[in-house]
């Protein structure tokens, strides 16, 4: 306990020297509408707090729904690479080819094939969650023990009882490994998606949306505090699956015993 | 009358796919009730007679028989014990215990009758709702010996099931192994890298030789029963440890390439 007090104390020293070192760029003159300070950015999050939620709160709507069905999807497509050794092989590289398709190249197309809203924004993120949703699942069930099948082999298990208690339940912590990168990379995903699909509901737009709006405006300070919540709501996107990991499989599973790394 | 014996190897050979000949040739009877016990240099394929024996994988000549039939078809009389616990690590000790007799679709009731018995018959009561990281070495191998007991097997096939812990744990669990096998009379295959494991436990041991592995010598115990923590301070169990040692070395200083 103590020790997390001490990791949770030098954490606000480190962001307080940050802070420190940004608004004495302010100080030494640079002019605002390049670096505006953090004041003036805490007074732009104060003004602009209502437009700035509702833009967090499209982009995660987004996001979440990208990675929900990248997990769902992912999942199968595991499963059938588990089962089908050929399929594994053919279409193993795709996935890896799938994973290094620059996604703002990706985006555009999209966008011709879904139109401008929600759906685009949204497959955007899926695009980009489906690659180590697969990867890791995949590696997951295939990565059983000889021994632990032999042992199955000996009580007579079927097939579908090796899958639900031998192979889905080890492949479970290689899938919150999946889902714990994508899970960042989701708001990533949705936020590139928001660049060029604008507004998911009309007159309004997610965090990738206000962020064009915004420069064109030259609203630096704005512009600041959007990129903020961007990388907070990814933040959070990413704690959140971890303690939903930690949650789930802390009773039994070595690599959760401790929250925080020695 | 002529009983079946519970094991019989009749002029088997195993030829891996590409690989050499693990075994070549081997016949070995082993009738109910007896403990046997391979030993043999490493890679004699010691393991791979125990898999065959348990139908986990086809010889590639010559037959084996368990209770006169095939053995992939007398999966229900056999238990298999692996060197490591091979538990579950995301079922508790008392759901690693009944895992085989949940995939063998038991009733709930008698499910639970069953394990929670195994599991004070081998002193894990207290241990029922842990999960496995939390248990030592031994305790896990309990563990896996209660799980491959519960289901009342006649044979119990192990494959250096003590290899792993230390010589006190490992010594607890020899005379413990053998207060089971009093009460439950199954017949054993054992196999082993210690000579004085062998001897303790076995009323025969089978000394192999590798490359292609083959039975080298057949050395009956005749050491009293029951057999205690005494057993091993007395000279009869000395003198027995040194000659199957000799067969041992002998074998081992045969075999074309020593690894
Ligand atoms: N699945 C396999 N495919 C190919 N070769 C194998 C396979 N399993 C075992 N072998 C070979 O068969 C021989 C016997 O192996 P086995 O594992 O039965 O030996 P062992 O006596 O159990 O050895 P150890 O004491 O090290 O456990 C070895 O040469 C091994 O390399
Ligand atoms: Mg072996």
């Amino acid at each position: 306990m103590k020790r997390h007090l001490w990791f949770a104390l030098n954490s606000l020293i480190v962001l307080g020297v940050l802070l420190l070192i940004w608004q004495s760029g302010v100080w030494l003159g640079v002019p605002p509408y390049m670096l505006p300070g953090p004041l003036v950015v805490g007074e732009a999050v104060v003004n602009r707090f209502p437009s700035l939620i509702r833009s967090l709160w499209l982009t995660s709507e987004a996001a979440a729904l990208g990675l929900g069905a990248s997990i769902v999807v992912g999942v199968a497509i595991a499963l059938a690479f588990a089962q089908w050794r050929w399929l594994r092989c053919l279409l193993f590289p795709y996935t890896i080819l799938l994973q290094t398709v620059p996604i703002v190249a990706i985006a555009p197309l999209v966008l011709m094939w879904a139109g401008n809203g929600l759906l685009s924004v949204a497959l955007v993120a899926f695009i980009i969650c489906l690659p180590p949703i697969i990867a890791n699942t995949t590696q997951g069930l295939i990565s059983v023990e000889e021994n632990f099948l032999h042992l199955f082999l000996m009580h007579k298990a079927t097939p579908v009882q090796v899958l639900l208690h031998l192979r889905l339940p080890h492949a479970l912590p290689h899938l919150f490994t999946g889902i714990r990168i994508s899970a960042g990379i989701s708001v990533i995903g949705a936020i590139t998606g928001e660049l060029f699909a604008g507004s998911s509901r009309v007159g309004e737009g997610g965090l990738g949306y206000s962020i064009l709006y915004a420069s064109g405006q030259l609203e630096t300070d704005y512009l600041f505090a959007l990129v903020l919540a961007a990388s907070a709501l990814g933040f959070c996107f990413f704690f959140a699956t971890m303690f939903l990991e930690w949650y789930l499989l802390h009773d039994w599973h070595e690599a959760n015993r401790s929250d925080i790394p020695e | 009358m002529v009983t079946t014996p519970e094991i019989a190897i009749d002029q088997v050979s195993k030829q891996f796919r590409g690989g050499s000949l693990a075994l070549d040739n081997v016949s070995l009877t082993v009738e109910k009730g007896e403990f046997v016990s391979l030993l043999g240099p490493s890679g004699c394929g010691k393991s791979t007679l125990l898999r065959l024996v348990s139908g986990l994988t086809p010889a590639t000549q010559g037959t084996i028989t368990v209770n006169g039939i095939e053995p992939a078809n007398a999966r229900e009389l056999m238990s298999f014990i692996f060197q490591d616990a091979t538990l579950l690590p995301w079922r508790t000790v008392e759901q690693n215990v009944g895992l085989g007799l949940e995939l063998e679709g038991v009733a709930r009731p008698v499910l639970e009758k069953s394990v929670n018995a195994m599991l004070s018959l081998v002193g894990l009561e207290n241990l029922a709702q842990r999960y496995p990281r939390h248990l030592s070495g031994g305790m896990k191998m309990r563990v896996s010996i209660a799980r491959a007991l519960v289901s009342r097997p006649r044979i119990l096939l192990l494959d250096e099931p003590f290899a792993a812990l230390d010589e006190m744990s490992r010594d607890r669990l020899n005379e413990e192994l053998l207060r089971l096998y009093a009460e439950q009379h199954w017949t054993v295959l054992f196999v082993t890298h210690s000579v004085a494991e062998a001897v303790f436990l076995s009323s025969r041991i089978v000394v192999l030789a590798p490359h292609p592995g083959r039975v080298a010598h057949v050395v009956p115990i005749d050491l009293p029963w029951p057999r205690t923590a005494d057993t091993r301070l007395s000279d009869a169990f000395d003198e027995q440890v040194t000659h199957v040692s000799r067969l041992l070395r002998s074998v081992q200083a045969a075999a074309p390439e020593a690894r």
